[in-house]
């Protein structure tokens, strides 16, 4: 079993389930990307994972302990961080702000961490006294993935990172997102851009109307020819 | 030369230490509530009604220490009792948040529903002020009177004009800077502070981060109990203390906060000093200053004013009115509440 | 026990209760707090029209009663000779003068809609001289009017009809206004409809107060004619002494009565005519569309509904009845005075009797009426005797006991805080819920 598992997720807003028995597993220092057309329930399962749906079914399993019943917030403090896809930061403060806030739960010293954010992301620290709101897209979505590190999480979720950038943006997104995973943290992200997304996976997951449908490698399933055709466009 | 002294000092005397005073008043008016729309996010009917209960308590205190036969030498007794009132007042807030408004926060009430609970709290706190003090009119200044007084500034500069400072308005001053003070650096410099920044920006990426909205709320409270106390009394001192004006005080306190942008503290500040300002130079009769800079053939012979000063308070209503229609985010803010 | 039993139950408990206040404190009370809460009512009805049918969140209903009042006074009050021929002229120029600034103001408005600075520049430019231009054409109108007569009259003075005639006018003048108020404003997110609803009924309460040539300002009108029979009148008759006497009264005691219900007669007439239009125009498709609006904006737009017209319709409507009632209040007090109006008073008590009546139900806001108004008419004698109940032990010149008597009066605003808080808390749906259809 992974290290992070939501197992049989079942779950709605209320009304008709959106998500039936699906199942989406991350380990430590792994990239797993969660694609699907529209409507698939890619973000509910997010949402599910962190705990910001109720289980109808199913159970959410962290290093073997099960924590369902948490909280979002007290999910932060046992190590998940989640990169929401909108209002993603705090456009009235800065970026050092951000970061602050980000490691809002922790008492001890934050400066190592914020040098580390600092380092993978260099133009933020340029950009520390400026506020998030000025930013452009792609800065935005650093000060994001950034804001989420600060609590030196074991587990990064992110949806739909590239949302809205260029595919230049994109591609330096990405990278740093595999510099995160080198870290041993483990990577678990919704994808629009399901190609290039796959290509850094190391595991991938296709939801279909709530379903798993394909669950592989990433680069087996760029090289099935059925998910080929299906969902990357041939 | 000697004109256009007499002239600014006519301008000074009558709005520019008239205006400093009320806008300081208006601004930490403006300021606690705005912290509730940005933090609770809810227009707070109440909050007239809770500088009024903050003065009330002030002035109790007052009493007290003065039938202790304590002063404050030159400067108003009310500025020693004023911690004791702002420890009442933020007791009456935290019990209302936890009677009244929480239970709105836990079914995530619409804004409309706010306001009417908050118009039901006025009611309350309306009542029980006049319970304990009645609804007289009552006069709690004591020590010097003034700083300045008009004959002592024509006697030491020779100029025709006087110009007359009153303690209480270089207290309001001298207090609202000091507290603004005090809130920016809480708001920009502290953990806690930032945390409330946070969650006013952004509640659901706050809640992410770990910080917990009910200490964000406690504390909102509490600030907004110590600034309404604060504006309450200097009001309450400059003027007198009677419990109706507080009302009245409301809307033009709505205007400053919606001039600056709703939810910004900064843009509250300079609403204030805007709503005050314009107040008084839109109801000054410009007749005496203009007799000193013109040639005595063209002298005025009317008041030269814009409005009467029956329309003193309209003139903030009018600005509200404006404001809200056409750019409702505030003049000064770019957030969008 | 069904729904409709209660509510039966209620009202007749209610009437119990006038009742009760005509055999304790005399039939004279009771019946002028009867007029009251029917006056209430109707600015009840009014207020749920916008509120409880459409949603709409207006905090301003101050203003279109005082409105209804200034309905009173131009259409009853006696003509001013002279007046018209001082300023008349002038002051019908002032008018013709604001509207062409406002219109004009509102087309440069439109007009720059994409200049940036310039639009506040020019509009704020034309509003400026339109200002100037008022004022010189009304301030000699206005001076020469206030010179006539100044102790009696010093205004333009009424029409001398009928003073019934201003119910109506009265619901057109506050029509008229909310056609305007509602035109610009509507489109605000609920609580900042709020803030400029209230800032709006301020304005007007201000320019009512102060513009001492329509209404005398501070100075009120008073005796304004009445649509029923005067008490002195009454009494100098033979025939109704005769008939005083044969019921066992005394004419004096009698007249004082029989005006009342005479009043109460005619209230009940309108109470009756309103409430019946709005329970049809609840039942109608059009109160059904409402709801739709109300309970999902976005859907009823998403399904060709002019949200914004129909909002505007609500708005003026129940504005109107809010209207009608302040000229029926003028009628029965006999005078207008514009100090009186107080937003504790004439907005958020009317919001008070939606609430714990019922949003949404119109009976619910008759009811609301009449509760609210009882209660906040007698909590006064009843807090009275609870405190003369509590304090009895204390020495009967205890400061303390005085002090609470004498602040009896303000238990009036403490109970209908703590009723309004719980009755939104545990019962958010009144005493008369909303019917679900």
């Amino acid at each position: 079993m992974s290290f992070l598992v939501g197992e049989n997720m079942t779950c709605g807003y209320g009304g008709a389930d959106i998500l039936h028995a699906c199942t989406l597993g991350v380990d430590p220092g792994e990239i797993a990307v969660v694609v699907g057309p529209n409507g698939a329930g890619k973000s509910t399962a997010m949402k599910a994972m962190f705990g910001m749906l109720h289980l109808r079914e199913g159970r959410v399993m962290l290093d073997g302990v099960d924590i369902s019943a948490l909280a979002p917030q007290e999910r932060v403090i046992h190590g998940m961080g989640f990169v929401p896809q909108n209002n993603n930061v705090f456009t009235g403060m800065t970026v050092e702000e951000n970061l602050e806030m980000g490691a809002f739960i922790r008492r001890d010293d934050i400066a190592a961490t914020m040098e580390q954010v600092f380092g993978l992301f260099p133009i933020l620290r340029e950009k520390r006294k400026q506020p998030a709101g000025e930013l452009s897209g792609g800065q935005r979505q650093q000060v994001a993935v950034g804001r989420a590190l600060m609590t030196q999480p074991k587990i990064l979720m992110l949806d739909e990172p590239t949302a809205g950038v260029s595919p230049i943006v994109m591609d330096e997104l990405f990278d740093r997102i595999i510099e995160v995973a080198r870290t041993g943290i483990a990577i678990l992200m919704v994808e629009q851009n399901a190609k290039q997304a796959l290509n850094i996976a190391d595991k991938g997951f296709v939801l279909v109307q709530g379903r798993n449908a394909y669950k592989d490698t990433g680069a087996a399933l760029m090289a099935n020819a059925e998910v080929r055709r299906a969902f990357l466009g041939g | 030369m000697t004109d256009l002294l007499n002239a600014l000092v006519i301008i000074a005397n009558f709005i520019i230490v008239p205006g400093l005073a009320y806008g300081s008043q208006l601004a930490l008016g403006a300021l606690g509530v705005t912290l509730v729309f940005g933090v609770l996010r809810f227009s707070n009917i109440a909050h007239g009604e809770t500088m009024a209960a903050g003065a009330m308590f002030t002035m109790l205190f007052t009493w007290l220490l003065q039938s202790m036969g304590i002063g404050f030498g030159p400067l108003p007794t009310a500025l020693l009792a004023l911690p004791f009132g702002i420890g009442a007042a933020m007791v009456l807030c935290l019990a209302t948040d936890r009677a009244v408004y929480g239970y709105y926060r836990r079914v995530r009430a619409s804004p409309a529903i706010y306001i009417i609970v908050s118009v039901g709290v006025m009611f309350v706190y309306n009542g029980l002020i006049r319970f304990v003090v009645g609804p007289q009119d009552r006069v709690i200044t004591d020590g010097q009177r003034f700083i300045m007084k008009a004959r002592a500034f024509k006697q030491a500069t020779g100029l025709n004009e006087g110009l007359a400072i009153k303690t209480t308005q270089a207290v309001s001053v001298g207090c609202a800077v000091l507290a603004v003070g005090l809130l920016f650096w809480f708001l920009n410099r502290t953990r806690t502070g930032k945390s409330m920044r946070a969650y006013s920006d952004n509640e659901d990426l706050a809640l992410l981060s770990g910080i917990n909205p009910e200490r964000v709320v406690l504390i909102t409270w509490l600030i907004t109990a110590a600034l309404a106390t604060l504006a309450g009394t200097l009001y309450g001192l400059d003027k007198s203390f009677r419990p109706f004006v507080y009302m009245q005080l409301l809307l033009p306190i709505f205007a400053a906060a919606i001039v600056g942008g709703f939810g910004s503290p900064l843009g509250a500040i300079a609403g204030g000093f805007v709503i005050a300002f314009s107040e008084l130079t839109v109801t000054f009769a410009y007749k005496r200053v203009l007799a000193y800079l013109l040639p005595d053939s063209m002298a005025p012979s009317t008041l030269v004013q814009l409005l009467s000063t029956d329309y003193k308070i309209a003139v903030s209503f009018a600005i509200l009115v404006i404001v809200l229609l056409i750019k409702p985010t505030g003049l000064f803010g770019q957030r969008t509440a | 026990m069904t729904q409709s039993y209660r509510n039966i139950m209620m009202f007749a408990g209610m009437a119990a209760l006038l009742a009760l206040v005509g055999f304790g404190q005399g039939w004279d009370i009771a019946l002028l707090l009867l007029n009251m809460c029917i006056i209430s009512a109707i600015m009840a009805l009014g207020v749920n029209i916008q509120w409880g049918y459409a949603g709409l969140f207006s905090i301003g209903s101050m203003g279109f009663a005082a409105l209804g009042g200034l309905a009173g006074v131009i259409v009853s009050a006696r003509p001013v000779p002279g007046a018209w021929q001082a300023g008349g002229l002038g002051v019908i120029g002032g008018i013709v003068a604001t509207v062409l600034t406002v219109a004009l103001g509102v087309y440069v408005w439109r007009r720059l809609a994409d200049q940036g600075r310039r639009r506040y520049w020019g509009t704020g430019v034309v509003v400026l001289i339109g200002f100037f231009v008022i004022r010189g054409v009304m301030g000699p109108a206005i001076a020469a009017i206030e010179e006539v007569d100044p102790a009696a009259a010093g205004y333009l003075g009424g029409l001398g009809l009928p003073i019934i005639l201003s119910w109506v006018v009265g619901g057109l003048f506050a029509a008229g206004v909310a056609w305007v108020v509602g035109k610009v404003s509507l489109g605000l997110r609920s609580d900042y409809l709020a803030i400029a609803t209230l800032g709006i009924s301020e304005i007007i309460i201000f320019i009512l107060k102060f513009e001492d040539w329509l209404t005398r300002g501070v100075k009120n009108v008073t005796g304004l004619p009445r649509p029923v029979p005067y008490e002195v009148d009454l009494i100098a008759s033979p025939a109704f002494q005769d008939w005083a006497t044969s019921i066992g009264s005394n004419a004096t005691a009698a007249a004082s009565i029989v005006v009342k219900l005479c009043y109460a007669g005619l209230f009940s007439v309108v109470l009756l005519l309103v409430l019946y239009l709005s329970e049809i125009a609840l039942r109608s498709p059009w109160g059904r569309m409402m709801r739709a609006i109300r309970d999902n904006e976005t859907a009823a737009e998403a399904m060709g509904k002019d949200v914004k017209a129909r909002h505007l319709q609500v708005f003026v409507l129940g504005s109107a009845v809010i209207g009608i009632a302040g000229a029926m209040l003028t009628t029965l007090d006999g005078q207008f005075t514009p100090t009186s109006y107080q937003p504790l008073r004439f907005t958020f008590l009317i919001w008070v009797m939606v609430i714990i009546g019922g949003s949404g139900n119109n009976w619910g806001a008759v009811l609301g009426g009449f509760v609210i108004w009882f209660f906040w008419i007698e909590a006064e004698p009843m807090g009275l005797w609870f405190i003369d109940l509590v304090s009895s032990g204390m020495a009967e010149d205890s400061s303390l006991r005085l002090h609470l008597i004498g602040s009896a009066a303000y238990m009036r605003l403490l109970t209908m805080g703590v009723v309004l808080l719980v009755v939104l808390r545990f019962a958010p749906r009144g005493l008369i819920p909303e019917v679900k259809r």
